[in-house]
């Protein structure tokens, strides 16, 4: 499904290197976990997938379903089925959290060439979806992500990937800051879209995540290169003994 | 004190040109304003009141031409239950305009006012302009008292069943408006009064507002597409206690505008709300004036100005607060904002408080800048093409302005108006 290979990505306002190589790939129906230091490049590459600004791609490719990413805009990208829930979800002043999903789905639909949906039958999926995620009629009227709190940021960013339904879901750092009850609700809402047709890349430094969204491959990203691929082991390796012993024996 | 010799000239030439209505009782009233005008000269590129906006256009004897903008779009607040004062190049069209009696309101023509005696009309016409003229001069106001050709005084004594519009229509290339309305709402009463429209290709307008103790207006104003056309208006409202003034402006288009707004809270527990959203493409340059003077105590004041500007427009904000002695617990807010969609526009900005109380809270701000980035981004991430994304952003900046207005109803026009403008920008 989502294919890397050997991306080089610097920043395009300086002469720093970031990613330096990555290679991964994610198939269908799976559940790959990265984990690595702070700053080893797991966002950037978050980002890169999702088009954002600011990144010079120097080398390497990335597709999705054989389509190349790299070219897309990240409207595009979206439309082909590409979603990234944000470490740091924006707010956005003045636009509300229901027009705002409304406008994402509806474009997206178009896109494909699909039907828009109705205003009602928008609705309805929404209030089912949210109430899932304890996400109530107030969080959807307010202005997005703001006056959120962390937990809430996070699991309105859950909220938009069951209404999208996206291919390919890369979720960075979705745990931080929650407690566990709201993981365990991120978790759920994350395993009830698990399926054949569908990838996962979950950014992570905590075992405690993949506890409840069980992982099929667990990378370790350092310096920008995924510098060792295991099973669910190695998550729990680096819970025990943290990175050191990991990036030693690699080095 | 001389005026400057550049001034002289120019404000001589100006009313060399025009005819000061004579004859009924407003003549003492206009005859005071002309010696207002004379004394302060009309605005020079010299003024600092005028730093920021060029005013030769406005007070140049001719008024420059203005194209008659032709659109299919049914015309603003067309689809509300309102009755309609026709006004075209600033002359009143009775046989356009809606019979004007409706229940718990009083509209008059002032060229009638004396005739039907209409008290409060000529006890007002003037005499807040002529207030409003200090500390600022405002000179243009008074040249309007001087020589307004028509307008209307409206006595709000109920709570009318449905908005009062003045239309005003533009069919002359070449047209000068000078319009002036009174309006008094007295005591419990309530109104909402809209305006739309370009008027004239130059349009004076000058508005006196008296609210008594609890009455209540709402005066909502779109002025028109017409890409050529200069306004410049006045705005002086006073309130008294327990009373509300709330008024919001949506330019889009028009070559000049400055909307000058001089408010005065002179009872306790009064409330005004003055605000503005404009957008601006290319040559467009819109400058809004506020003076708000605190002379009561418990009073609230917000003003909230929004302004999205593309291709080389311009937008001005001159707003203040004057607190003056006395008048605690004051809440005075003042906001001003403009939308940069690209480099060669600019806000120019000078908020201002003066306080004389020492148990106030007043805040300003003024902000500029480009389409946020990160929240650009994150549309898209979501798949919302650019375009639309930045349509929504755009809108979202304007928001908070277009939340002044109370009617939801008529918040949703403006805002399908913006969208309009955006749209017409793809
Ligand atoms: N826009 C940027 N400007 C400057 N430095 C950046 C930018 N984006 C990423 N970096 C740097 O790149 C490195 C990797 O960052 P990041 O991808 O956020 O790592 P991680 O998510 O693994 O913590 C860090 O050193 C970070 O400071
Ligand atoms: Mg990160």
């Amino acid at each position: 499904m989502l294919e890397i290979k050997n991306l080089h990505v610097k920043l395009e306002e300086e002469d720093k290197q970031i990613l330096k190589g990555v290679d991964l790939t994610v198939e269908a129906g799976k559940v790959h976990a990265i984990m690595g230091p702070n700053g080893s490049g797991k966002s950037t590459l978050s980002y890169v997938l999702s088009g954002k600004d600011g990144y010079e791609v120097t080398d390497g490719t990335a597709t999705l379903d054989g389509e190349d990413l790299l070219d897309l805009e990240p409207e595009e990208r979206a439309a082909a089925g590409m979603f990234l829930a944000f470490q740091y979800p924006v707010e956005i002043p003045g636009v509300g959290n229901m027009t705002f999903l409304r406008t994402a789905v509806n474009a997206q639909r178009k896109a494909r060439g699909e039907e828009e949906l109705s205003a009602a039958d928008f609705l309805k999926v929404v209030r089912a979806k949210a109430k899932t995620l304890k996400i109530d009629a107030d969080m959807l009227k307010r202005p997005v992500n703001v006056g959120f709190s962390g937990g809430e940021k996070k699991r309105n960013e859950i909220l938009q990937m069951a209404m999208l339904e996206p291919k390919m879901c890369i979720l960075d750092e979705t745990d931080s800051g929650l407690d566990v009850d709201a993981m365990k609700l991120v978790a759920e809402g994350v395993n009830a879209l698990r399926d054949e047709g569908r990838g996962f890349l979950v950014i992570t430094h905590y075992q405690r995540l993949l506890d409840h969204i069980k992982p099929d491959v667990v990378h370790i990203m350092a310096n920008g290169r995924i510098v060792k691929t295991g099973g669910p082991e190695l998550a729990l390796e680096v819970e025990n003994n943290g990175y050191a012993d990991i990036l030693a024996e690699v080095a | 004190m001389a005026l400057p010799e550049v001034k002289q000239t120019a404000t001589d030439a100006r009313l060399a040109a025009l005819t000061l209505p004579t004859g009924g009782c407003l003549e003492d009233a206009r005859r005071a304003a002309l010696s207002r005008v004379q004394t302060l000269g009309l605005p020079g590129r010299r003024d600092e009141y005028w730093k920021y906006t060029r005013p030769d256009t406005l007070t140049q004897v001719e008024a420059p031409k203005a194209a008659i903008f032709d659109t299919d779009e049914a015309p603003m607040f067309d689809e509300f239950d309102r009755l309609k004062v026709v006004f075209v190049d600033g002359v009143f069209a009775p046989e356009e305009s809606d019979d004007l009696s409706l229940e718990g309101v009083t509209i008059e023509r002032i060229s009638d006012i004396c005739d039907k005696d209409i008290h409060w009309a000529k006890d007002l016409y003037g005499v807040l302009e002529a207030r409003g003229q200090s500390p600022v001069a405002r000179p243009l106001a008074a040249l309007n008292t001087a020589f307004a050709q028509d307008g209307l005084a409206i006595h709000v004594t109920g709570k009318p069943s449905k908005p009062i519009n003045m239309i005003y229509r533009h069919s002359d290339e070449g047209s000068d408006a000078i319009l002036h309305h009174v309006i008094r709402v007295d005591a419990g009463a309530e109104a909402t009064i809209l305006e739309n429209g370009p008027a004239a290709s130059r349009f004076n307008k000058c508005m006196e507002i008296d609210i008594a103790d609890t009455g209540k207006l709402h005066l909502v104003r779109a002025q028109g597409r017409d890409h050529e056309r200069r306004a410049a208006t006045h705005l002086f409202a006073r309130l008294g206690t327990e009373s509300e003034f709330k008024s919001f402006t949506l330019t889009v288009n028009g070559v000049l505008t400055r909307n000058e707004a001089v408010i005065e809270l002179t009872g306790d527990d009064a409330i005004a709300h003055i605000a503005g959203a404009c957008a601006g493409d290319g040559d467009f340059h819109h400058d809004d004036t506020v003076f708000v003077t605190h002379d009561a105590v418990n009073c609230e004041s917000r003003q909230v100005f929004k302004k999205v500007l593309r291709n080389g427009a311009t937008g001005v904000f001159q707003g203040k607060i004057l607190v003056k002695e006395g008048a605690q617990k004051t809440d005075g807010y003042q906001i001003s904002q403009s939308l940069l969609l690209d480099d060669d526009s600019q806000f120019l900005a000078k908020p201002e408080l003066e306080i004389y109380a020492d148990d106030v809270a007043c805040s300003h701000g003024s902000t500029s800048g480009a389409i946020d980035e990160d929240a650009l981004f994150y549309l898209r991430s979501r798949g919302v093409p650019e375009g639309d994304a930045t349509d929504l952003l755009t809108l979202a900046f304007l928001a908070e302005a277009v939340e002044e207005i109370e009617d939801e109803e008529i918040a949703a026009a403006i805002v399908t108006r913006l969208e309009g403008w955006l749209a017409r920008r793809r």
